[in-house]
């Protein structure tokens, strides 16, 4: 009983992560995209400077009709949206935020692989929306969805297996016990490629292709409406929520920090979760949208090799170092 | 491969075999796990028949995914977590999405294909049964005697894997990458006769107009630009 209790309050934590954390760094885009472009951003609803502009998007994107267009694959099409949304919540699952086996969701022994596996999976969905759509600018950011993925899914792994290597396990807590301080320096190639091909597999700004709104209109969500739509986009800030976990958890140290060890962890693991979507949205204000041959250029000739040398580094330091 | 699995009653390596193995191990002594393995193999069975007879090939495609989705929870029911993500990693994330893109590529219709059927229909399906019949025998004869102790330490976890694969199975491994490297090298040999063929205007570039831009090789770009202008010229 008290096992089963557990588990469900685990779950339910981690459940309402996945629906606050994202709606936060959404908030946090309006408001820091708006000052960096010297706006206010949001201010009426809610009172305080707009804080609850989110849930007013919330409640205007759940009036509206939800429309399957007459061409459209009706069933792949209605369930593209989960497709692309619950990956990402299994994600949350396996992300440890404190020490101990009692601060993640659910300890998996191939972490790792459990967490890139399950994200790749989440770019289906935009896939199958933008085949079942019935409509060539669909197509057209379904097949960049796809490029994308196979272009940027290589180095995520590549510099994830750095890390594993570094540490001697595949799972995300044992890579944290295994964390020193140094690893920092030593991995720093891998976090920014890791960094990147992960925003890149959001298809976040710069690396927005395929959903490049003002030429293919919304790429594989054109044809979306009302609550499908808003799936969407929750699914992309939980992917911001993910991988920037993610990252602080393989290359940052996750709850490791210069003071407050004792039960402070989780708010490192915080802090730099923060500071990193804070980048995150600095970047999409900052960047012009690559050309699509420069995205694949960028892949297959800068951090495919830059992951490999991290490998090759990661590899030589741990066999002096033994 | 589910009878081998389906007997998992407590095992022990010292049982001595045949007599007293037959009395402790039903194939059909129904625990939890056990069921749930049938349940799902039955639900990838499913899968992977609609995926060969379904008309309509995206959905063929996605139907893919259940059955090797399946594959994968079947992995785990086995206390084989590391390839059971790998499996999702490499079939269910790149394998599948790289179908999907051709698919989308060759801009596969929405509704059933009329022509998505074979002549070879019946060759298909002997040939089919004849690998599934090979393939049952020998994992029937060589895992027969094999238990699966799901209750102890994972049988399969990343060490034991990795252990296993390092140190009794390199050569395989070994073997099998330089396998995987003959096929990239094909790959490109492939691709290279194919664009200096193709410079003038064919079937190739023809293929290149839908999607010039998220053609995911550079090299193509005169011939996307050039489809591109034929298609704008054409509209």
């Amino acid at each position: 009983m008290n096992d089963a209790l557990d588990v469900a309050l685990r779950l339910l934590l981690v459940f309402v992560v996945f629906l606050t954390f994202p709606l936060i760094i959404g908030q946090t885009e309006h408001k820091v995209m708006a000052h960096m472009q010297g706006r206010l951003g949001p201010m009426y609803a809610g009172g305080f400077h707009g804080w609850a502009q989110l849930i007013a998007d919330g409640v205007k994107f759940a009036q509206k009709e939800d429309v399957v267009p007459a061409g459209a694959d009706r069933r792949i099409f209605q369930l593209a949206p989960a497709v692309a949304l619950l990956p990402y919540l299994l994600v949350l699952l396996a992300i440890p935020i404190g020490p101990g086996e009692g601060a993640v969701g659910e300890v998996i022994d191939a972490g790792i692989f459990f967490v890139l596996a399950v994200m790749g999976v989440g770019v289906l969905g935009s896939l199958m929306a933008g085949w079942a759509s019935a409509n060539k600018f669909s197509l057209l950011g379904g097949l960049r969805t796809a490029a994308q993925l196979l272009a940027y899914e290589l180095p995520m792994l590549l510099t994830a297996a750095s890390v594993a290597m570094a540490a001697g396990t595949v799972s995300l807590p044992g890579i944290l016990d295994a964390f020193e301080w140094w690893w920092l320096p030593w991995q720093i190639v891998g976090a920014i490629v890791f960094f990147v091909a992960g925003l890149a597999e959001l298809q976040r700004p710069p690396f927005d292709m395929p959903v490049a709104d003002s030429e293919i209109i919304f790429g594989a969500y054109t044809e979306y409406t009302g609550l499908r739509f808003a799936l969407f986009l929750l699914a992309e800030y939980a992917g911001i929520v993910v991988l920037c976990g993610l990252t602080t958890v393989l290359f940052l140290g996750g709850w490791h920090g210069p003071w407050g060890a004792d039960g402070l962890g989780w708010v490192w693991t915080l802090l730099k979760t923060a500071v990193l979507a804070f980048v995150v949205i600095w970047l999409r204000v900052t960047y012009p949208r690559l050309r699509e041959d420069q995205l694949q250029k960028l892949s297959w000739t800068l951090l495919v090799p830059l992951s490999l040398t991290q490998i090759a580094l990661t590899g030589i330091v741990k066999v002096v170092i033994q | 491969m589910s009878l081998a699995a389906a007997a998992v009653a407590a095992a022990t390596t010292t049982t001595p075999p045949a007599l007293a193995a037959v009395e402790t191990r039903g194939f059909l002594s129904p625990t939890g796990v056990e069921i749930a393995f049938l349940l799902v193999g039955l639900v990838t069975f499913g899968a992977a028949i609609v995926t060969v007879t379904t008309r309509q090939l995206v959905h063929a495609a996605l139907w893919l995914v259940v059955a090797l989705g399946g594959l994968a929870v079947e992995y785990l029911l086995l206390t084989a977590e590391f390839i059971a993500w790998v499996q999702v990693l490499i079939y269910v994330g790149s394998v599948v999405v790289l179908l999907l893109f051709g698919l989308m590529l060759t801009k596969a219709p929405i509704g059933r294909s009329p022509d998505a059927d074979s002549g070879n229909r019946w060759a298909a399906l002997t040939v089919a049964v004849a690998a599934a019949a090979a393939l049952v025998w020998v994992v029937v004869d060589a895992f027969r005697t094999t238990w699966i102790d799901l209750d102890g330490p994972a049988a399969g976890s990343t060490k034991a894997t990795g252990e296993s694969l390092f140190q009794n199975w390199v050569l395989p491994f070994e073997a099998l990458s330089v396998l995987l490297l003959t096929a990239l090298v094909g790959a490109i040999v492939l691709s290279r006769k194919t664009k200096t063929e193709s410079s003038s205007p064919s079937v190739n570039s023809r293929g290149a107009t839908g999607s010039s831009s998220s053609v995911p090789d550079s090299r193509n770009h005169p011939i996307g630009r050039k489809g591109q202008a034929e298609q704008e010229g054409a509209r």
